[in-house]
Order: C-alpha cells, then structure tokens, then sequence
C-alpha cells in the first residue's frame, strides 16, 4: 500500500503530474480577489475567510478527476481489482496522495496568501488548523465522486456537480473557524464539527469508492 | 491448479453475449479462444479474472489465483522501466524484479521512462507483470499485439516455462506460440440463446439501475 502512495506521489511530482495545478489555482484566484472587490482592508478582512475556504476547496477541485481517470485508461485500475490488495485501501491511499499533494501544500501556503486578504493575524493558524483538519474530507469526497464517473468519458462536469452539494458542510464550517478566530471568539465547536466530518468521511467513503470502481470496472 | 468452468452465461453491456460455457484445464495445459470478433473473448477472460459479473455458473479457483493481462499495458510512462515493475513487485510481495527484467529481455532498458518505449518493450513490460504476480493461472488477452517475431518467440518459451511448472494459461490469440499441449475452444456455438437473454433481462439487482 505504501508502494501505491508513493508511485502516485513520484506521478503526481514529474513532469505532467499537475502537481502545481492546485497551488496555482490557488494563488491566482487569491491575487485577483483584491482587484475584483477593491483593496479597502476593511471590505477584505470581512471576506478573507470564506475566500481562503473556497479557494482552497475549487484548488482541490480542480485536480480531483486525475484520482482515478488515468489509471482507468491505461488498464492499471483493472489490475489494481485483480491484485492482492482490497480496492478499499486502494481509494484510502488514492485519497491521502491526492491530499498529500494539494490540501497539504494549500494548508501550508494559506497563511501567506492570508496577507494579500488582510486576514488578521490571529486568524492565521486557525486558518492553518482549520484546512488541515477539513481538506482531508475533501479529498476523500472527492475520490469518492472520481470513483463514482471514472467509467465516464469528460466526467469531470458530472464529477464537480456531484461533489460540490458535499464539500457544503465543510465549506461552513471551515470558514466559521476562521472568522471565528478573526473575531478572537471560541472557534472549539466549528472545528469540532469540521473533524467529525473529517473522521465520518474517512470511516465510510473508501468502502463506497471501492464499491462504485467495482461497477464502473464491469 | 486447475481451472474449471462451468455452465458460464455472460453478458456485456445488457446484451447476453455467452451462455453454457464449460470448460476445464488442468495443470500444464493451455487454453486457446477462437472466435470472431465480438464472439466474447474478452469479455469472458474478464469474467474469469474476476472484474465481470456472470449471469450464471461457477468459475473455480477464485480470481485470487489468476493474473490477467489485458489489451491495456498498465505502464505508466512517467516513470522508468524499472519504476514501474518494482511498484507491482510490491503489489504482489514478490521480492525482486531482476528475473522478471531477464527473462522478458528489459535489462537495457531499466533505466528508461516507459513513455520513450516502443509499443513491442511496453507490451514485454505489460507481460513482465505476469510473471512478477507468481500466480499460477495467466488470462492473456492477445498477448503478442504488437511483439515482433523475435519477441513471440521469447513469450512463447515463457508461456512453455509457465506450463511446465504446472501453471494454466488461458488466452485469445491468433498466433501459433509453439505450446506442446493445446487445445482450442471456439465460442461460436455458445452464442447466448432466447433463455440466456431471458436471464439477462432479468433484473440483476440493485447495480443495473446504473447501468
């Protein structure tokens, strides 16, 4: 399973990997913000946090129909069913790569971008905190979405309209912590709500990614 | 090993493509399918390897003893020749990929991105995988597209190799590999039939509706 994690992240880092796509997404979309709304720091503090949140979720996203669709083409998916190994621990470890190589980098970056926004500076770790702790649920959603269409050809349109109604809840409450902690008020109950999604999305959607592979496969 | 079929009924894509299929091989014998195109080779060597569902018969061993060679490579090019077997060495728990590069003729090119192969090396880097899963049933769907004589002939000592050691091999080709103990099923006359196209109109749970 660790060979799987690691070919995917070498995939992911060489050259037509789309490593960057996500981060660069990310940046742009952050930049352009200010032009778009004005650069009063007042206007940009107020929306800072649901800006940071949905970029960070569009970023992750954008490269979601790679998780699956490639190894689907080239026939790697099939022997990927038939090997030794259960499909479940396949989407698990799909999922971490795939976070690996974007929630974790825009969990990292988001702070510094957070200065373009004026997000004060009390809110940079909740901002920190609360992508780390929510971006995992976005990556296992959205393998779960890539195994439902991977069958499909340009499933990505299909693959967006079904994920998005389900990254909702931990748009919320991710953005509520850091509004929360902009404000310096008790961020406790956003974040837990943001880790249990985490968890609840970690414990059930592998079984339910592996199982739609299975049909797709058919 | 052996490997035993039984009364198989298949269809792909709703329509029923196969049915009453039996067959059974024992060790060191190999299979071949005949058929035209359509008849459901492919769709019954995916049956036996586990990645279709039958509408009816059994399939005996399970598809954890079977390794499946599809048309599709599963080479990824990004990474080198190498790369790309020790990530399925790993896969499998097989401890090295030396004998594998040997045998299928890959030393020189271990090193290489698979992406720059020729479509003869990546189809010896496809097969390479067969012989890294140690399993003793092979499933090779027109093994030698695209292999040079050179090649076929090479793949076909394999295949020898692979027989003599007791394994099964079950394939779809239209080129003579040179095995000793052959025999060959032609699928034309187990077109499905009106019954098993009634069987595959039948609701088949709860997955057809996604269909």
């Amino acid at each position: 399973m660790i060979a799987l994690l690691t070919r995917d992240l070498r995939l992911a880092t060489r050259a037509g990997g789309g490593f960057g796509l996500s981060l660069a997404f990310f940046l742009i979309l952050v930049t352009l913000v200010p032009f778009g709304v004005g650069p009063e720091a007042s206007r940009l503090t107020l929306i800072a946090p649901g800006i940071l949140w949905v970029g960070a979720l569009l970023a992750s996203l954008l490269s979601l129909d790679r998780i699956f669709a490639l190894d689907f083409e080239d026939g790697t998916l099939d022997q990927l069913a038939t090997a030794p190994v259960p499909l479940e621990a396949v989407a698990t470890m799909k999922a971490l790569a795939h976070w690996l190589t974007t929630g974790l980098p825009l969990a990292l970056i988001a702070p510094v971008l957070g200065i373009l926004l004026h997000l004060p500076s009390a809110a940079m770790p909740w901002l920190t905190v609360s992508l780390l702790v929510g971006t995992p649920a976005l990556s296992v959603i959205g393998a779960f979405g890539a195994g439902l269409t991977v069958g499909l050809k340009r499933g990505g349109l299909l693959l967006s309209l079904l994920v998005l109604p389900l990254y909702v809840p931990t748009l919320i409450f991710g953005a509520e912590v850091v509004r929360r902690g902009a404000e310096g008020t008790a961020t406790a109950t956003p974040l837990a709500f943001l880790a249990a999604i985490t968890l609840a999305s970690l414990a059930g959607l592998p079984y339910a990614t592996a199982a739609a592979i299975r049909v797709n496969l058919r | 090993m052996d490997l035993t079929v039984t009364d198989l009924a298949l269809a792909r894509g709703g329509m029923a493509v196969l049915s009453g299929v039996s067959f059974r091989l024992q060790a060191c014998q190999a299979l071949i399918l005949r058929g035209p195109n359509g008849a459901g080779k492919t769709t019954l060597l995916r049956a036996i390897a586990g990645l279709q569902p039958t509408l009816a018969g059994q399939i005996s061993p399970g598809a954890d003893q079977i390794a499946y060679a599809a048309h599709a490579d599963a080479v990824k090019g990004a990474l080198t020749v190498a790369e790309n077997l020790c990530f399925w060495a790993s896969v499998y728990g097989t401890p090295g990929i030396e004998r594998a590069l040997e045998e299928m003729h890959l030393q020189g090119l271990r090193d290489r991105p698979a992406q720059n192969l020729s479509a003869g090396q990546k189809r010896r880097l496809g097969l390479a995988r067969l012989l890294l899963s140690g399993r003793p049933i092979w499933i090779l769907d027109e093994p030698t597209v695209s292999l040079d004589a050179e090649s076929t002939v090479l793949f076909g000592r394999i295949l020898r190799d692979h027989l003599a050691r007791g394994g099964v091999a079950l394939m779809a080709t239209h080129i003579d590999l040179g095995l000793p103990d052959i025999a060959v099923l032609d699928l034309a006359p187990f077109r499905a039939t009106a019954q098993g196209i009634a069987l595959a109109t039948a609701p088949a749970g709860f997955d057809e509706a996604f269909l």
